[in-house]
This record gives C-alpha cells, structure tokens and sequence, in this order.
C-alpha cells in the first residue's frame, strides 16, 4: 500500500520536474545533502559501529560471545517468546480486525480505540500494569500463589513476574495492535460481499476464510507480521520491568545487551556488541522483507494496470461494433 | 412451479421492508423483480437465495421448503451487483470455486469450466484476474461462476447497475440469449421499468415492500392492476374529475361516467399514445396549443396545453408530426381514445401518492 503511493508521487514529480515553481537545482542538492547526511551520522553510523565493536576482537570471540551458555539463552528464550506471542497476536488480530470490519456492534469505536492502546503506553508502564496485576503485592500474585496447578500428580506453581509467561504477556501487550492495524483497512475496503458468493457457492465459513478472506489479506497480514515480530524480539522496556533480570533464565536479548555492556570489561563489551549485531541484523532483515513486499505489490498493481490496457483496447472495438450497428 | 413465496414478510428493526408477499415463479422463467428504490426487492431476492432469513411466511424451491435450509443447501446461483469476483483468483478459478467446494472430480471441474469459458465467449481470459477485465467481462464472469454448479435457479441483483448505458444494452441481450439457450429458471432485481418490460417473461412490481402486481410486460403496461404500476409503468397522463350529472369533469375535458352520483371524485389515467391529436380543429372535440416538443430518438413526446390551462402529454414518430405539419405554438384538436378509472372516492381523494421514483419517459412506452 504505501509502496503504491510512493510509487505515484515519484512518477508525478518527475513529470512536474521543469515547472516554473520547481526549486532551483542548488536547493534540490542541498536539501539531498542535508538529508543523506543526517541519515549518515545518526542512523547508518552507528548501525556500522555496531558491526564493527562486534568484530573488534576478531571472529572467534564474536562466535564465542554468542555460544557463551547466558547469552545462547537470551536468543533462546527470545525466539521462544516471539514464537508464542506473534502466532497469538495473529489470531488476535485476524479477529479483531474482522470484527471491525464485518460487523456493526456497540462497542466498535472502544474496540478501535483500545486496539491503540499499546501505542500510547509507554511500555515501561505496560511493564509495571503487569507487575501490579499478577506481582507477589498485586492483585492476582497472591491467589495464584495459593492456587498452584495440578498436573500428572505433581504441584506446579503457575509464576508469571520475573517468568517467562510473564515476559510473553508484556510482549504482546506491546505488540497487538500491528496486525489487527494492518487488516483493518484493507477488510473495510474488501466489504463482506466476496464471503457471501463464497457461501452462496456452497462454501462452509471456515472454507470461505481459508479460500476468500486470507487470500485477500495476504500480504497486508504477512507485513503486519513482519512488524510484530520485529517489535516482539527488540521490546526493552516492558520486558525489562516483569523479567527480572535473572541471568540465563529471564534475559532476553537487549536486556542481555544491556547486563554484558554494564559488565565494564573490554571483553563483555565486546559481548554486548555481538548479540546486539543479530538485533541489528534482524532489523535489516525486517526492512528488506519490508521493501521486498512493498516492491511484489506494486509490481503487481502496475503489473494489473498494463494488463487492462488491450481490454481496454477490445472494448472500444465492441463498442465501435454497437455503432455501427 | 420452480420457485414459491408465500406471505413472506421481512422486518428490519420492527420496519417491514417486506410486507406479506405471495408469488411463484414458473420453471424456465424470466422473472423481473421491479420496484423503486427501497422497494423490498433486493430483500425478495436475498431471502430466496437464504442470504435474509424472513421473519415470517414460506419460500419454497422446487416445491421443497428452503426456511431451515441455509445458504449453502439451496443450491442456487446468485449474481451480486458488483459481481464479487474472488479478486485473488484468476478467471477460471473464480468459475471452478464453487464445483471445488462440491469436491467434483478434478477432470470434471476441467470439463465444467472449458464449457463454461466457451459458452460465455471468455476464450483467452482463464488466467486474468477480475481487476484485469472489463465490466461487461467481470459481469460474464459472475453469471459463469454462479451457473457452474448447475443450480435449479439463478438470481441477479441489479444485474445491469455497474456497467455503462452503452454497454448495458449489450448485456441485457446476452442475458436473454443466455436464458433461452440454458432455460435456467433466472429472476433479476431491476429499478429500471423498460429493462424489466425489455426483456423479461413476467415482471413482479413492487412498492415500499408490498407486491403491487404480477404479470407479463404486456399486461402490467396495458392493464395496471393500480394507479401505483399505472404511473410507474411508463408514463401516464392523470387527471382528478369530479361527476357532475353523469359526466366527470375537470377543465373542459369530460368523461362518461352514467352511473355515479354527483359529487363523486373520479382519478382518471390515460397513456400518451391515447391522446389523438389533427390539425384539422373541428375534427376532436378539445382544443390545445402544442406547448413544447421533445426529441427522444424515434419518438417525439409532445406537450399540449388546453385553453384552461391543463397540460397533456402525447407522442408521436417523427413521421407522424411531419405529416401533420406541427410544430411549437401550433394550434390543434384533441381527443382522448382510452382511459381508466385510477381511484374513486366519493367525497374526498386522499392527496396523491408520492413517488420516490419518476420514470423517465421511454420507447418502451409502445410496446
């Protein structure tokens, strides 16, 4: 979608390029400069610097520091909560935003509004909600305390502060509304009537989501994805405030960052470079499927556009056809 | 009998947007739903379809009756307005969806969709998706899609409401032709009264959710069952007389009217074609003033104005009036051949209806 738009605007003031209220040529380089400048020094330097502590000490210490058992643990325990959080926002969102979209209902613009809510949070707040709901002091902490679970004979104390489940609440919180964000828009603009052929054509409900409405949302829901993960695995300060801090167990990756480069020595240093390279690097990943997805819906938009063209052609033919007749 | 309803009433939040409707449809036929906007037909066609469950009476397809059957058991092929191809499929997957979904084999699903690609001239356009194709495409595309699984009746809404006038010509001319080579029972919703005259067996009109007629274009045309079809149907001169001494008056026009009493309030109602019109002035018994003339095509429509002010419309071919030499301001003679008694009230006629749609003056007024 947004790649559409840029697309346009690009075309459009290429077109405009010789009109009378064009800036001059030293105005246009200048505003380029300025701009690839900024760009330089506050985002690509130091993603480079980044890169470059991470090496500092040369390629075995930068594959030591990341098979070192504490910091393997924090990319473990990282993957393991982007991969319950994100499948769980999807449904979330594939819901909500269906809800919104197909149907009317009382609540709908408090729906909406909440759906925003973990934008307007600062996470560090979100972070503490959770500690005062399931904390030792909070509202539920102590009734879960007292209601341990019972399972294959066994007591299991269900912890959610400084746990894991803990950690995969807050960083849901943070990340829910990008999915449902991203459908919205695009299942208002598809209507219902699509689904109602799918059923007048025999098709069951679940058929006519498998088969019409994911299709149909396809790559908005594999961006909004993209998004969410991005956020899950890179979330600092919710995190930060319900994990605890307990190395090996509760670390994620940037609190890992955060505990090696607070370590003080050349080496941990060093450390906390390495792990934040593979963030850095999931970020480029992120930004390259971003572009990649971006470029596949505007080449097939133009690709639709070019294609409408002979009909086009056909169709005053015919036309010409009913004339003459 | 392929298709039956009866009393059905659909209520919107306590609103009926149909109200007691009874008709049938017959097997193989071409049936127009017709009615002004918000008229309940749209809803009609939703609730034998099972997309709108009604809120009380029967449908019956076939002689079975589909109230508890859901959509998907009805076995029928609907025709959205905006035709809702599936915008992620290409053409034949659009047409092959619904024997899919009815698991048919795959060589059959194959066979099913080449007949189908050929019969509706769509040859070449398998692999295009719906935003690759014209309207008038799109709209084949539907009406394949639907027919595919062979359903026992077709249902279009507004078939001919999303492509332009000139383009909708040529649809409408497919859709017959499509009728008579595959005889599918097909009922059509329509707010246009020439389309529905044009090309269907039997029209269903209706007005604010009840049915205010049922028959042939022919019959709704020349005998409207009430002043509601008469003045929706083409278009009618109408006229509030009131008798005095056996003939119903207003301005110098008279009409006989032996057995009603004095006093009585009659609406009279007569078609353009009846107003004869000679220059020769003491042939018709009115005199008029042609007021203005109107170039529709073929015909002309003409407005003539009686010495007491009262407007009529005629029309005529373009040859007629040059034969009779006419033009703007000529003065002429009148008389009026046929006419019907729209209401009768004795003292009072409640304050004519009001109509939330105006035909347009067609051709399709000579049938």
């Amino acid at each position: 979608m947004a790649g559409h738009v840029k697309k346009k605007s690009n075309g459009d003031s290429h077109r405009q390029s010789r009109r009378g209220t064009e800036e001059s040529p030293v105005v246009k380089w200048v505003l380029i400069t300025i701009a690839l400048a900024f760009c330089m020094v506050f985002l690509l330097l130091p993603l480079v610097n980044v890169f470059a502590q991470a090496f500092g000490q040369g390629w075995k210490a930068y594959l030591r520091a990341l098979v070192d058992p504490d910091s393997w643990a924090a990319i473990r325990l990282t993957l393991i909560v982007a991969a319950i959080s994100v499948p769980l926002n999807v449904i979330f969102g594939v819901c909500a935003a269906w809800a919104i979209a197909k149907f009317n209902f009382r609540f709908k613009s408090m729906l909406i509004t909440l759906i925003d809510l973990p934008f307007s949070v600062s996470p560090v707040v979100a972070g503490l909600m959770f500690v005062v709901l399931f904390g030792m002091n909070g509202f539920l902490g102590p009734w879960l305390q007292d209601h341990p679970l019972h399972l294959f004979g066994k007591e299991i104390e269900i912890k959610i502060i400084f746990a894991v489940p803990g950690i995969v609440l807050a960083t849901m919180f943070v990340t829910f509304p990008f999915v449902a964000r991203e459908l919205i828009p695009i299942m208002q603009a598809t209507g219902t009537e699509q689904e109602q052929a799918a059923l007048t054509l025999g098709a069951s409900g679940w058929a006519t989501f498998w088969h019409v409405t994911l299709p149909s949302v396809k790559w908005g829901l594999i961006y909004g994805i993209i998004l969410c993960n991005a956020r899950a695995m890179g979330e600092f300060g919710a995190v930060s405030v319900v994990s605890g801090h307990i190395i090996g167990r509760t670390e994620t990756m940037p609190l890992r960052v955060q505990s090696l480069y607070e370590g003080g020595s050349a080496a941990s240093g060093a450390a906390a470079f390495a792990v934040a390279s593979l963030l850095a690097l999931l970020a480029l990943v992120t930004l390259g499927l971003k572009t990649l997805l971006e470029w596949k819906q505007t080449r097939e938009f133009e690709r639709s556009q070019q294609a409408v063209q002979p009909v086009r052609h056909n169709e005053t033919a015919f036309l010409k056809r009913e004339d003459f007749r | 009998m392929s298709i039956e309803l009866k009393n059905v009433t659909k209520q919107f939040g306590g609103v009926a947007a149909v109200n007691s409707v009874s008709f049938s449809v017959n097997e193989g036929e071409l049936m127009a739903l017709l009615g002004p906007s918000g008229g309940g037909k749209t809803t009609v066609l939703r609730m034998i379809a099972g997309l709108e469950m009604p809120t009380s009476g029967d449908v019956f397809i076939r002689g079975q009756r589909v109230n508890d059957l859901s959509v998907q058991e009805r076995n029928i092929g609907f025709v959205f307005q905006n035709y809702a191809l599936f915008k992620s499929m290409n053409v034949s997957k659009n047409i092959a969806f619904g024997l899919k979904i009815k698991k048919w084999k795959r060589a059959d699903i194959k066979e099913r969709v080449a007949e189908l690609l050929k019969l509706f001239g769509l040859d070449g356009l398998e692999k295009r998706y719906p935003h690759q194709l014209s309207g008038g495409q799109r709209q084949r595309v539907a009406i394949a899609r639907a027919l595919a699984p062979k359903p026992s009746v077709l249902l279009l809404d507004e078939p001919f409401g999303a492509v332009d006038a000139k383009i909708r010509q040529e649809l409408r001319e497919e859709l017959v032709k499509l009728h008579h080579d595959l005889n599918v029972t097909t009922i059509f919703v329509t707010h246009d009264q020439e389309e529905a005259l044009e090309i269907s067996n039997r029209i269903v009109i209706f007005s604010r959710g009840c049915l205010e007629q049922v028959g042939a274009p022919r019959e709704v045309y020349e005998q409207p069952a009430n002043e509601f079809v008469a003045r929706f149907i083409g278009v009618m001169n109408v006229l509030d007389t009131e008798v005095k001494d056996g003939v119903a008056r207003l301005g110098e026009l008279q009409f006989p009217a032996n057995d009603q009493p004095n006093g009585t309030r009659l609406r009279i109602g007569f078609r353009p074609y009846a107003v004869q019109v000679s220059t020769d002035l003491t042939l018709f018994p009115y005199r008029a003033v042609l007021r203005h003339t109107f170039f529709l095509g073929v015909m002309l429509r003409l407005e003539f104005e009686l010495p007491s002010g009262l407007t009529l419309r005629s029309r005529m071919t373009k040859e007629e009036y040059a034969q009779l030499g006419l033009e703007d301001g000529k003065e002429v003679s009148l008389q009026i051949r046929n006419y019907r008694v729209l209401a009768k009230e004795d003292s009072t006629l409640p304050p004519e209806k009001e109509f939330t749609y105006q035909p347009p003056p067609t051709i399709a007024e000579h049938i």
